[in-house]
């Protein structure tokens, strides 16, 4: 099996590079970027298997950024990181295709469970698409 | 202040309506009544006018009869053959067949000496030279004198009528009945208290007039100078007020006089006045009564246009105060969940790196072991601050929504902890356990839950305990929240005014009066009741009943 290779996306620096470090450190493979454009840059590069995007970012928003990244590679999932925990963000993020929410600050045990429930999603779908391309 | 205005808008509207309505109605109602009234005077006027022609020339007809008739005697027969007394004698009685008026007949000399007479009095021989008709008879040649008794005792006129013949002079003389004269009078009595008499020039009856007055006394009206036609008119006569018709004869002047009892002859137009005045003060009453009415309807109305609008306008003001203060608690967390996530991670970080062998040897390891766990605990409670505020600005947004009353009412004691700490209130949670979900809106709850508080709060004041139960009934699939106070509790006249908009009892800019009312109406629109129960002295238990919504808790996928 290839390797979990995780994509985040945070304006928060600080954030971006410490999460980044201790998901390496869980054996995920991690890389951080700090904007909506840098993510859309480095997905037509590289292939990741789950994206966690800040919702509010300066420039293209989690939003816009989402509808992108499922425009492009609607395999790509997707979790929203929120530091404002209404019912609606988050509810429209899940109505764009996102897998989940996850409200800052979260625990990274949690973090880990929703990536990984995440990535078998995107498994499953992948394999539907190998065995016949019938997808509902 | 307020009260007042409508007050004032109540008197005006009355005012203004009254007016508009009530000058048309008097106006048309005087306007037909005068109309009426001065055609149908006109009328009473003209049927008396006609009346005064009809019986003066009657009366002239008669004495023109007369006239001529002894006219004709004169002029047809010399003085010897008048003084022939058999001769007179058959002419008298000739005349007498035709009219029984003539009572006597007689001829006299130029000397006044009474030559020849035939009728029933012995009159032959007496001398008028003295008498003033002689000498009026002799200047004039024709005579009607006034009434008198004379010699006969007995109300009679003379017609004289002098002939020259040649270089004498004559007098033909004879006297009239007035019985006959007098019927023709009073054929114009009219109704019950009508009158019809004769005056000569010096207001003395000629006739007996059926009230007030003998014949041949004087009477008080002023004097009346001749005049030609008819007058009619009311006037007020010597103490008699009445319509009166009056024209001069012709062949003497005699006035004759028609008099009619105004109240008699108006009475239709005194009763058209009464109707007429009774239906424009019917009228009136009608107007008075539906006007008042009506005003009284639409200010009632609009007093209550007014008080839904001010509720409605401060339920606005509430909750649009609501929204802004969840964004600022919403903007704050968020501000603050970035820092504290960093922290997190940071910490996060620190942990991951202290289970190193390298540096859980060292002999620190313990003491930042213990400082890292420290952080991370305290970063999680702020995380809860933070987190609940969002929650709390969440449920500002109107939803159906699964929810624990237990929890919510936890939620809501957490905010108002600091106060009732401060305060030195006990608050007292007896829950039910294991409740079921209320399918409703969270946010319209804890406001109801927050209102409630808060009253019981600010009636302890300091020191005491607020109660709070939750109960579910099974039976009526409702649940029921208690909230009680050891406050000094509501009066009971109190009471039922708790729940109106704008009632408070807290100081002026303390209280809108307006957290019960809002209450009342957020519980009711939700389905449920607030019942209120209070003792004074010992407190006060507000019980709020939802109904659960007959759903089983689902299971959310």
């Amino acid at each position: 099996m290839s390797e979990f290779r995780v994509l985040i996306v945070d304006d928060e620096i600080d954030f971006l590079e410490t999460l980044v470090k201790r998901l390496k450190k869980r054996k995920l493979d991690a890389v951080g970027v700090a904007s909506g454009e840098k993510a859309l840059d480095i997905l037509d590069r590289e292939r990741f298997d789950v994206v966690i995007l800040d919702v509010r970012m300066p420039g293209l928003d989690g939003i816009e950024t989402l509808k992108e990244i499922k425009r492009r590679t609607p395999l790509t999932e997707v979790i929203m990181l929120t530091g404002h925990a209404s019912v609606e963000s988050g509810m429209q993020g899940m109505q764009l295709g996102a897998f989940d929410y996850v409200i800052k600050p979260a625990g990274i045990d949690d973090l880990i469970e929703k990536l990984n429930q995440a990535r078998e999603r995107k498994l499953l779908h992948e394999e539907r698409i190998r065995s016949g391309r019938n997808v509902p | 202040m307020k009260e007042k205005g409508y007050t004032r808008l109540y008197w005006k509207i009355v005012a203004t309506t009254l007016c508009f309505s009530l000058v048309p109605l008097l106006v048309v109602g005087f306007s037909i009544y005068r109309q009426f009234s001065v055609s149908f005077k006109a009328k009473i006027m003209e049927s008396l006018t006609t009346l005064t022609e009809n019986r003066c020339g009657a009366i002239d007809l008669f004495l023109d009869e007369r006239i001529a008739q002894l006219n004709t005697l004169v002029f047809t027969n010399s003085m010897e053959q008048l003084t022939d007394e058999e001769y007179l004698t058959r002419v008298f009685t000739l005349m007498q067949m035709r009219s029984k008026s003539f009572v006597d007949i007689g001829i006299i000399d130029r000397d006044g000496d009474h030559v020849a007479y035939v009728g029933p009095y012995r009159l032959k021989g007496v001398n008028y030279k003295n008498e003033e008709w002689f000498n009026e008879t002799m200047l004039r040649g024709i005579y009607v004198s006034d009434v008198f008794t004379g010699y006969r005792m007995f109300p009679h006129f003379v017609i004289a009528i002098m002939r020259r013949e040649g270089d004498r002079s004559w007098i033909l003389r004879a006297t009239i009945d007035t019985e006959i004269f007098e019927a023709m009078v009073k054929a114009a009595q009219v109704g019950k208290k009508g009158d019809a008499f004769l005056v000569n020039k010096d207001n003395v009856l000629q006739t007996t007039p059926r009230f007030g007055g003998e014949l041949l006394s004087r009477i008080t009206y002023p004097h009346f100078p001749r005049f030609s036609g008819t007058r009619v008119g009311e006037m007020q006569l010597s103490g008699d007020y009445a319509l009166f018709g009056m024209g001069w004869l012709r062949n003497k002047d005699w006035l004759l006089i028609i008099k009619e009892d105004p109240l008699e002859n108006l009475s239709p137009l005194l009763q058209t006045r009464l109707m007429a005045i009774g239906l424009v003060l019917g009228g009136v009453l009608i107007i008075v009564v539906g006007t008042f009415l009506v005003t009284g309807a639409v200010v009632r109305q609009l007093i209550s246009t007014d008080r839904e609008k001010a509720v409605l306008d401060a339920s606005l003001v509430q909750s649009s105060k609501m929204a802004a203060l969840g964004k600022l608690a919403a903007g704050i967390a968020h501000e603050v969940n970035n820092p504290l996530a960093v922290i997190k991670e940071k910490v996060g970080w620190m942990r991951d790196l202290l289970v190193e062998e390298d540096i859980s040897a060292s002999e620190n390891y313990r003491e930042f072991d213990d400082a890292v766990r420290k952080i991370d605990y305290h970063v999680d409670r702020a995380r809860k601050v933070t987190h609940r505020l969002l929650g709390f600005a969440r449920r500002l947004e109107p939803v159906q929504e699964q929810v624990d009353l237990n929890r919510l009412m936890d939620e809501t004691i957490e905010f108002l902890r600091n106060e009732a700490h401060y305060r030195n209130i006990e608050i007292q949670t007896d829950y039910c356990p294991d409740p079921p979900d209320v399918v409703s809106d969270s946010a319209q709850i804890q406001q109801v839950f927050l209102n409630i508080l808060n009253n019981a709060i600010d009636a302890i004041g300091k020191a005491g305990v607020i109660h709070i139960k939750t109960m579910f009934n099974p039976k009526d699939r409702e649940m029921a929240v208690a909230i009680t106070d050891n406050g000094p509790g509501i009066p009971n006249d109190m009471l039922g005014k708790i729940f109106d908009p704008f009632y408070t009892t807290k100081e002026v800019g303390k209280g809108t009066g307006l957290g019960l009312s809002i209450s009342y109406s957020i519980i009711d629109k939700l389905g449920g009741r607030i019942l209120v129960a209070s003792e004074e002295g010992k407190g006060t238990t507000f019980t709020i009943y939802l109904p659960v919504n007959s759903r089983p808790k689902p299971q959310i996928l």
